[in-house]
């Protein structure tokens, strides 16, 4: 197991490397950035912030300089459209923001998405079955930018239970997580009624059912653990569609996380938060891809030998 | 989405001894009403959008400042935006946008998917592992991410767009391919093409994927709503289909803006859109179950 972790590992750095590098001179083809303001810059000042950044260097030794801070400190530079900030001061306050959001959400799909499709293995073709199922297919069908603005339409501006926006009290929280969550609850709970019925229809759980075990029982030692395979193996895609879905709920709720200094970026053309978001967002990935695979691994002993 | 069928039982004359299979298929598709229905929704609203230019041209530009925004009645069937605009014209017009970009996007992402994933299975050996292994990193990788970096590096063209979205959603279908392709290698037809000495170039081009194209249409059927729903994304983040297009993703963006004051700006584009995504879903797993076509998928 642990050879495995470290193999990923290992396997995981040129990986890394090549994204850096791929980002970087990708942002360096961008033409204009936050300095391009409507009146021209005294060409002096134009001159010295050039030079505080770094940009009148020739490009191999912005690269070099660039990837030698960012390894040897983890440095992701200064920003360029919050002057005398550095990417870290900024992401350090966004992103446990949208880590949280992102976490909520992820728990919020695997809850209500392993309940609802459990339920509906066990009711195979009663309505217990169907109504979660055509829920799902709707959950899967609807897009996160029109749930958002719908449930604020209904739960926000009708109802009056939680706030339209913002990212103050626990329960902002709800919306934006479950706006997050829909699709994943919908696709883990077809993953889940699918895997569970497989193994339901195993051998060894009519074997149980003779001997007279409960049906609580079967679900809880028999078959939950192979049922909930596919759901597993789900978790990697997941958690790189839920960084991408992020995006547009933390722009719906105006949430201050990472994503919001992402797509800012992305329209103020500040390269240096794009390319650090997009470091960060990789080795979130990365890192909670491995999570998913060792989970998978310790729920299924076969893969070992694999 | 009409436009498929006709494929699959023009590809019933051409092979022979599938005949009886695409004709099963054909059969069991019939007996799958979600599937049907889908496919008959999504060929009216594709006709309704396709035929609102060439009907009314420019209806989606009329703006009547007076009027302003005002709730569906019988002079505008679904309201009218802030400018006065028609919505049923723009949502139209949208849709024909939408439905384009969808149907240029996937085929972009059919041509990379079909040419990587045959070149990967026929080739097989270190390159075949090499090409894979690529698809797996990309896989891990928030792809979208970088798509965005792309779009906002050279500009949002209407052109790097289809490219950019088709770019993102090859790798199912090179999955696909490619397992096809290694099961097919192995037969006389392609033995006996190696056998007269063709290139490879042309045993893949001539040979091996007009075999595939049945699975490549319908998997395709898949892409597109995933196409059109990241495309919708792009747009709502300002990314996408710029003005004056508007698709149903830049709709719902405004729809969303207003939508305390004017509720259906955002209720019905986003309608439009989900009814249409949920449609193409049913055809595309019906024609999957109807064929029952077990790619690999992993």
């Amino acid at each position: 197991m642990l050879r495995f972790i470290l193999k990923r590992f290992l396997e995981a750095i040129p990986v890394l490397f090549i994204v850096a590098t791929l980002t970087f001179f990708l942002l360096h083809q961008m033409k204009g950035g936050p300095f391009d303001t409507e009146r021209p810059m005294p060409p002096e000042v134009k001159k010295a912030i050039y030079a505080y950044y770094g940009l009148d260097k020739p490009v191999w030794r912005q690269y070099l300089n660039y990837m030698e801070r960012l390894v040897l400190h983890g440095d992701l530079g200064m920003d360029q459209k919050y002057f005398g900030w550095s990417v870290n001061e900024l992401l350090a306050s966004s992103l446990p923001v949208s880590l949280e959001l992102g976490l909520e959400g992820l728990f919020f799909a695997l809850i209500f998405g392993t309940i609802a499709g459990v339920v509906a293995s066990l009711r195979k073709n009663t309505f217990g079955d169907y109504i979660p199922m055509s829920i799902a297919t709707f959950g899967i069908c609807i897009p996160s930018f029109v749930t958002g603005p719908l449930l604020i339409l209904v739960f926000a501006l009708g109802l009056g239970w939680f706030n339209a926006s913002g990212w103050f009290f626990p329960r902002d929280r709800v919306l934006p997580a479950m706006t997050l969550g829909l699709y994943y609850m919908a696709y883990i709970s077809r993953l889940a009624r699918g895997g569970m019925l497989e193994i339901l229809n195993q051998d060894f759980i009519r074997t149980a059912r003779a001997k007279g075990a409960s049906e609580w029982r079967i679900v809880r030692k028999h078959s939950l653990r192979g049922g909930l395979l596919p759901v597993v193996t789900f978790l990697g895609p997941a958690v790189s569609g839920i960084v991408t879905g992020s995006l547009v709920v933390e722009t719906i709720f105006q949430i201050p996380g990472a994503a919001r200094f992402f797509v800012n970026a992305a329209s103020n053309r500040d390269g240096p938060m794009l390319m650090g978001t997009t470091l960060v967002y990789a080795v979130l990935v990365i890192v909670m891809n491995l999570a998913a695979d060792v989970m998978a691994v310790w729920m299924n002993p076969r893969l070992r030998f694999e | 989405m009409t436009a498929e069928f006709p494929n699959v039982t023009q590809h019933a004359g051409e092979i022979e001894p599938g005949h009886s299979l695409w004709q099963d298929a054909w059969h069991r598709l019939r007996q799958n009403k979600l599937a049907v229905i889908g496919a008959v929704f999504v060929a009216l609203l594709a006709i309704a959008c396709f035929l609102t230019p060439v009907i009314a041209p420019g209806s989606y530009a009329k703006t009547n400042l007076a009027l302003g925004a005002k709730a569906p009645s019988r002079a505008h069937l679904l309201g009218t935006d802030v400018l006065g605009r028609d919505l049923l014209a723009r949502v139209l017009y949208g849709g024909c946008i939408s439905l384009s970009v969808g149907l240029a996007g996937t085929f972009v992402s059919v041509v990379i998917g079909v040419l990587y994933g045959a070149i990967s299975g026929y080739f097989g050996g270190r390159l075949d592992v090499i090409l894979m292994r690529i698809v797996d990193i990309i896989y891990s990788l928030p792809f979208v991410v970088f798509v965005i970096l792309v779009l906002v590096v050279f500009g949002q063209h209407i052109i790097l767009l289809f490219m950019a979205l088709g770019a993102v959603s090859w790798l199912d279908m090179a999955r696909i391919i490619r397992a096809q392709v290694m099961a097919l290698k192995k037969q006389e037809f392609i033995e006996a093409a190696v056998a007269l000495g063709l290139r490879k170039r042309r045993i893949i081009l001539r040979h091996l994927i007009p075999n595939v194209l049945g699975i490549v249409t319908i998997y395709a059927t898949l892409i597109v709503p995933s196409v059109m729903l990241l495309e919708a994304f792009l747009s709502f983040l300002g990314l996408g289909v710029q003005a004056p297009m508007s698709s149903w993703g830049t709709l719902i963006l405004d729809g969303s803006k207003n939508m305390e004051e004017y509720p259906w700006l955002l209720i019905f584009p986003g309608l439009c859109f989900s009814l249409t995504l949920f449609s193409l879903n049913f055809v595309g797993d019906g024609l999957r179950d109807a064929l029952d076509v077990r790619a690999s998928k992993d």
